[in-house]
């Protein structure tokens, strides 16, 4: 495969002044970030540091208090927004539908909005399962498939829509090394193939470092830092640097 | 339960708006009609013939003894058509199905296929919801029918068999003829449907509104039948109350 990145097909995403509070608890305190076309962005932070819920205001799932997301410059949670750009959202759980098959789950999207006939969408959920290394499966339910399993179908299931903006969350929790490594993989070689814009949410630093055109660090509901790996690693304040170097101690 | 009365009303009236799709949701309907219908039939047929049987028992000999033999078939066909079956088959109806209901949706709920179902752009309503109540709003109507159908029987054969009573079924089924009349059927038919309607929006509510892990789900499930048996029996109420006003009123 060339490594000559595509005309992006991705679209730009940006925040300002992002606020949510939940119950009198602030969870985000003024998010601001911009995520260029055809790049991948991983943002990293602890456990509850607001990642989770910033990826669900991105997609819609979720209304901020005050702020604004703009995809090529228009704001999102509008109906005619949501039919113009294409987005998709891998769940950290994967989130399939357990009483459907991978091969229902995958073509989904396209059968329910009767976007092709049955057999043209059988074509198409054995490709995109093909793309991220599965086959085989079609018949398998999700209870049947390992974690790395279902979030390779997750991603497939992501891709049919063909989109411009793909949202993973925490794509590679509960994963084991290798399986975490394939998912990383499959974010980067997406991005050659397509050249679609890849938001990634994680506490992963290998899968940050690996994979990452720039990161944002957040904590505490606000953005430490954004810049591309190496300026992130060199970022000079003791959040920051905790978290990239946290390790077990061996006396 | 009353303090979400709004939000209830509201899935309402969203399924209503949904209900031009219900032929391209076709399959999932059928699918839920066949869990509902199919599956319940034989749970149907031996409470109803019971519950028939039951009613003869306790008014059979109380009636003989008073000279009016006549008046059994009557008791028990009134009674069955127009409260039991209807009522008794929506309280099983509620713990079998609303149950199921409040409990996948709930599970969906909390395992984000939901979530997922919306970042598709795939309503939720209209794939969950809409299938779920237009299956059940057809189903419970056509079970109660059956109830009705087999507790009469249910009442014939214990007030031939029993031997205070020793009414043949002829003339047990003549003396019904003589009071039942085809509207009575109508209005437990009519009945259940209002009911059957009660328990799917109860129970997908509840489903959608599941917050918490598996206990959450439990406590969904729990509230679901409850809150579907308690508003079943105060409807059941209001809508005989109502009948009662339109038949005063000379309207049916």
């Amino acid at each position: 495969m060339s490594d000559a990145t595509p005309q992006p097909q991705g679209v730009s995403l940006v925040v300002r002044g992002l606020h949510k509070s939940f119950g009198g608890q602030k969870v985000l305190e003024g998010i601001d970030l911009d995520v260029r076309p055809g790049e991948i962005f991983v943002i990293m932070g602890p456990s509850g540091s607001g990642k989770s819920v910033l990826l669900k205001h991105l997609i819609g799932l979720e209304q901020p208090d005050a702020g604004e997301i703009l995809i090529n410059g228009e704001p999102v949670g509008t109906p005619e927004i949501a039919a113009r750009y294409r987005m998709a959202l891998v769940f950290q759980s994967g989130a399939l539908l357990n009483s459907l098959t991978v091969e229902e789950n995958v073509g989904l999207y396209l059968t329910e909005h009767r976007l092709k006939p049955p057999a043209e969408i059988q074509k198409i959920v054995a490709q995109k399962l093909a793309d991220v290394g599965l086959e085989g499966v079609l018949e398998k339910m999700p209870s049947e498939l390992s974690g790395g399993m279902k979030k390779r179908v997750a991603i497939a299931r992501a891709l049919v829509i063909d989109p411009q903006l793909i949202l993973y969350d925490e794509p590679t929790s509960e994963l084991d090394p290798v399986s975490s490594v394939i998912v990383g993989n499959e974010i980067l070689k997406l991005k050659r193939r397509i050249g679609v814009t890849s938001l990634v949410v994680s506490h992963d630093r290998d899968l940050a470092f690996g994979v990452a055109d720039r990161i944002a660090v957040i904590a505490e509901g606000r953005i430490l830092t954004i810049g591309t790996p190496a300026e992130v690693k060199a970022f000079n304040d003791p959040r920051v640097q905790n978290f990239l170097h946290a390790d077990f101690k061996r006396s | 339960m009353f303090e979400n009365i709004g939000e209830i009303v509201l899935l309402f009236w969203r399924t209503l708006l949904a209900l031009p799709q219900t032929w391209r949701q076709r399959q999932k309907v059928l699918d839920q009609f066949f869990e509902i219908g199919n599956a319940s039939l034989l749970m149907v047929c031996m409470l109803s013939f019971f519950i028939g049987g039951v009613i003869a028992l306790n008014f059979g000999p109380a009636l003989v003894e008073r000279s009016l033999a006549n008046a059994v078939g009557g008791v028990v066909g009134l009674a069955i058509a127009k409260e039991l079956a209807p009522v008794m088959m929506a309280i099983l109806i509620a713990g079998r199905i609303g149950s199921a209901m409040a409990a996948e949706i709930g599970s969906m709920r909390v395992y984000q296929e939901i979530d997922a179902l919306r970042t598709m752009n795939i309503n939720p309503v209209s794939y969950l919801v809409l299938p779920r109540i237009v299956a059940i709003a057809v189903a419970l109507p056509l079970l109660v029918i059956f109830s009705v159908m087999v507790g009469w029987f249910g009442g014939a054969v214990v007030a031939n068999f029993n031997h205070q009573m020793d009414i043949p079924f002829k003339v047990f089924f003549a003396n019904m003829r003589d009071l039942v009349e085809l509207q009575d059927v109508v209005n437990g038919v009519c009945k259940s449907f209002c009911f059957a309607i009660l328990i799917g929006v109860v129970s997908c509510h509840q489903g959608l509104a599941t917050i918490g892990g598996p206990r959450g789900i439990g406590r969904s499930v729990t509230k679901a039948v409850v809150n579907s048996i308690v508003l079943i029996v105060i409807f059941d109420y209001l809508i005989t109350s109502l009948w009662i006003l339109l038949a005063h009123w000379g309207l049916i």
